[in-house]
């Protein structure tokens, strides 16, 4: 069965006045997925999502969002595709079930069909209560929160969110990465870009990591833990009361455990899953005093700094 | 567009600003009216009477027509115009609107459409409260030329009011800043309303100076001020209104007046033009300012196209 891609690019690549932002990206993304495009500041990121949307033209390359080419059939892409920019904007006077209606008379969804769009979206953004108050009184999080409705409101098939998260607190971060996380159940693929990579890490499938223009390295997050982290996903740090060398031999007969290492008192162990109850048998059986475990997930990070170092 | 169209209606009417402009428009109704209770037992009696509703002007208040041209038309132009594309870009709003299905163009066109619209409801509110409240003033009905030229007025003015809004269109098109986009466009109205007056005559005597008193040279003076206060889309409208509302002095806009002692004046003949006539005459002031907004709103729109959406 072949996959089906929401996006596939070609050597995609834009140059402003002769600096090149984007530089020959090939990147896919399957459908139903939330894929995350990391990079520092100024890598091309905001970039490559303008292209997608036809909002720019690239230099060079191609690319096929939704099965149109956004270059040449911009209106197609955007019939189906939703952008929440960076610096996102409001009429600050209506209130946001006019902001609302704005956009969805800008894609002919009008009347009863339209106000009952409104209404079902401000509810699941939690945004019903404050349907009375102009746009203007609103905080960052509620914004940020009707910059979503904004974008789900085309019924889009395919989301850019540029940045969703930045400037808002903890909670609205959660609740935000909460609303994103459902968006596949209900068949929109999503792409988010973003630099906050805990973040991206929640909730995205795949990742995309975007340097200078090039892509350095892209794929589901499971698969970049392993090759990134030597193949554990788990890193499991044993601290006993003293060293013993002989606990890495007890430690690596394990069924699972993939590679230990031993410094002072400390047992680093990567495993293929959380084995700690395991370990911590094999080390009270060995008689060993066991002062404490630590078990942590691999994280993107390390990922993020292992590429960034080796590029 | 339609939606932009509604939107944009929606947002001129439910601002603050139309309803500041519209308080302009009974102001400007107000004082025309009072100028005409002033002046029009004065004037003479042949020809349009109704017509001089719009053009008499008081001890100090100027008419209608001229208030119109100066001040009125130019200034809701501006002031519909002026942050048309610029706030949507500083606001974040123009990278939303672009994102949805909506051609470009469509864009600045809504914008355009919504401020004439916008523009020539409040002339039409002028001019019928000016001839409503005229009517039961002087008690001369309008004939049927009256009202087929007032009715050419407005659309003239209307045409006017499109030069002005495409003028500050294009600077907010051009400029980032709000500021700086009204200032220029200001800075444009008071130069086509006041300087272009002052250096005019200026630069006619540098090219055709008067040297002999001669009746040759002071016409060939009088008609290069005419032509050169004529790059003035105010000097446009001016005269070609004033050729619609008041035919009966056609020669002043055709620059003779200026060759004539003022005693001979009064010796010309008292011909009020006939419609055909005066449509005639105005013709290439007509296509003059249709042109000019034409030109202006070419401009941002090619320029409109091309730009970067990102705001940084």
């Amino acid at each position: 069965m072949q996959e089906t891609l929401a996006i596939e690019t070609k050597d995609l690549t834009k140059n402003y006045d002769g600096v090149t932002v984007v530089d020959h990206l090939n990147l896919s993304v399957r459908e139903n997925e939330i894929f995350g495009l990391l990079g520092p500041n100024g890598a091309g990121k905001t970039t490559t999502i303008l292209m997608l949307l036809g909002l720019t033209e690239p230099t060079d390359g191609s690319a096929r969002v939704c099965g149109f080419n956004p270059t040449r059939e911009p209106l197609k892409v955007k019939r189906q595709a939703g952008y929440l920019p960076e610096k996102l904007g409001f009429y600050d006077s209506l209130t946001p079930g006019e902001n609302l209606r704005f956009i969805a008379d800008l894609n002919n969804i009008r009347g009863t069909e339209a106000d009952k769009l409104v209404d079902e979206l401000l509810e699941t953004l939690d945004l019903a209560k404050d349907k009375n108050l102009a746009v203007g009184k609103f905080s960052r999080g509620m914004k940020q929160r009707l910059g979503i409705a904004d974008v789900l409101i085309k019924r889009p098939k395919l989301v850019f969110l540029d940045e969703p998260t930045s400037g808002l607190d903890p909670k609205g971060i959660n609740r935000l990465l909460e609303i994103i996380a459902e968006l596949p159940q209900k068949g929109t693929t999503v792409v988010l870009s973003s630099h906050q990579l805990y973040q991206v890490q929640k909730v995205c499938h795949s990742i995309g990591i975007l340097s200078k223009g090039k892509m350095v390295i892209e794929g589901p997050l499971d698969k970049l833990g392993r090759d990134a982290l030597g193949g554990g996903r788990y890193t499991i740090e044993v601290e006993t009361a003293r060293p013993s060398p002989q606990l890495v031999d007890i430690v690596k007969k394990i069924e699972g455990v993939i590679d230990a290492e031993v410094k002072d008192n400390l047992l680093r162990v990567s495993t293929s899953a959380d084995l700690r109850a395991e370990i911590s048998k094999a080390v009270v059986n060995n008689d060993i005093p066991l002062v404490q475990m630590k078990v942590q997930e691999f994280s993107l990070d390390d990922i993020y700094m292992k590429y960034f170092k080796e590029s | 567009m339609t939606a932009i169209i509604r939107k944009e209606l929606a947002d001129y009417f439910t601002g603050i600003r139309v309803p500041v402009l519209f308080l302009l428009v009974l102001l400007a109704s107000g004082a025309a009216l009072f100028a005409v209770h002033q002046g029009i037992r004065g004037t003479a009696s042949e020809g349009f009477v109704f017509l001089r509703l719009f053009t008499t002007a008081g001890n100090i208040l100027p008419s209608l027509s001229s208030f119109m041209a100066l001040f009125f038309v130019p200034l809701v132009g501006i002031a519909l115009g002026f942050d048309a594309v610029n706030s949507e870009r500083s606001g974040g709003t123009l990278s939303r609107i672009l994102a949805q299905p909506v051609y470009r163009d469509s864009i600045i066109n809504g914008k355009f459409i919504a401020g004439i619209f916008t523009l020539g409801i409040m002339v039409a509110t002028i001019l019928l409260l000016v001839a409503g409240y005229g009517l039961r003033m002087i008690g001369v009905p309008p004939n049927a030329e009256e009202v087929i030229r007032i009715f050419i007025y407005l659309a003239l003015t209307i045409i006017y009011g499109a030069f002005w809004v495409s003028l500050s269109i294009l600077f907010s098109v051009l400029f980032r800043r709000i500021a700086a986009s009204l200032l220029v466009t200001v800075a444009i109205w008071l130069f086509f309303s006041f300087f272009m007056l002052m250096i005019a005559p200026a630069i006619a005597n540098g090219l055709a100076p008067v040297v002999g008193n001669t009746q040759a040279e002071i016409l060939r003076n009088a008609e290069m001020q005419q032509m050169i206060l004529r790059f003035s889309p105010n000097t446009l409208f001016g005269e070609a209104a004033t050729v619609l509302l008041h035919p009966v002095i056609l020669e002043t806009n055709m620059g003779l007046i200026g060759a004539l002692a003022s005693g001979q004046a009064a010796y010309m003949i008292d011909n009020p033009l006939n419609l055909g006539q005066s449509l005639l005459v105005i013709w290439p002031h007509l296509t003059s300012l249709v042109s000019l907004s034409v030109i202006c709103f070419a401009i941002s729109y090619v320029v409109f196209m091309r730009q970067e959406v990102r705001a940084t």
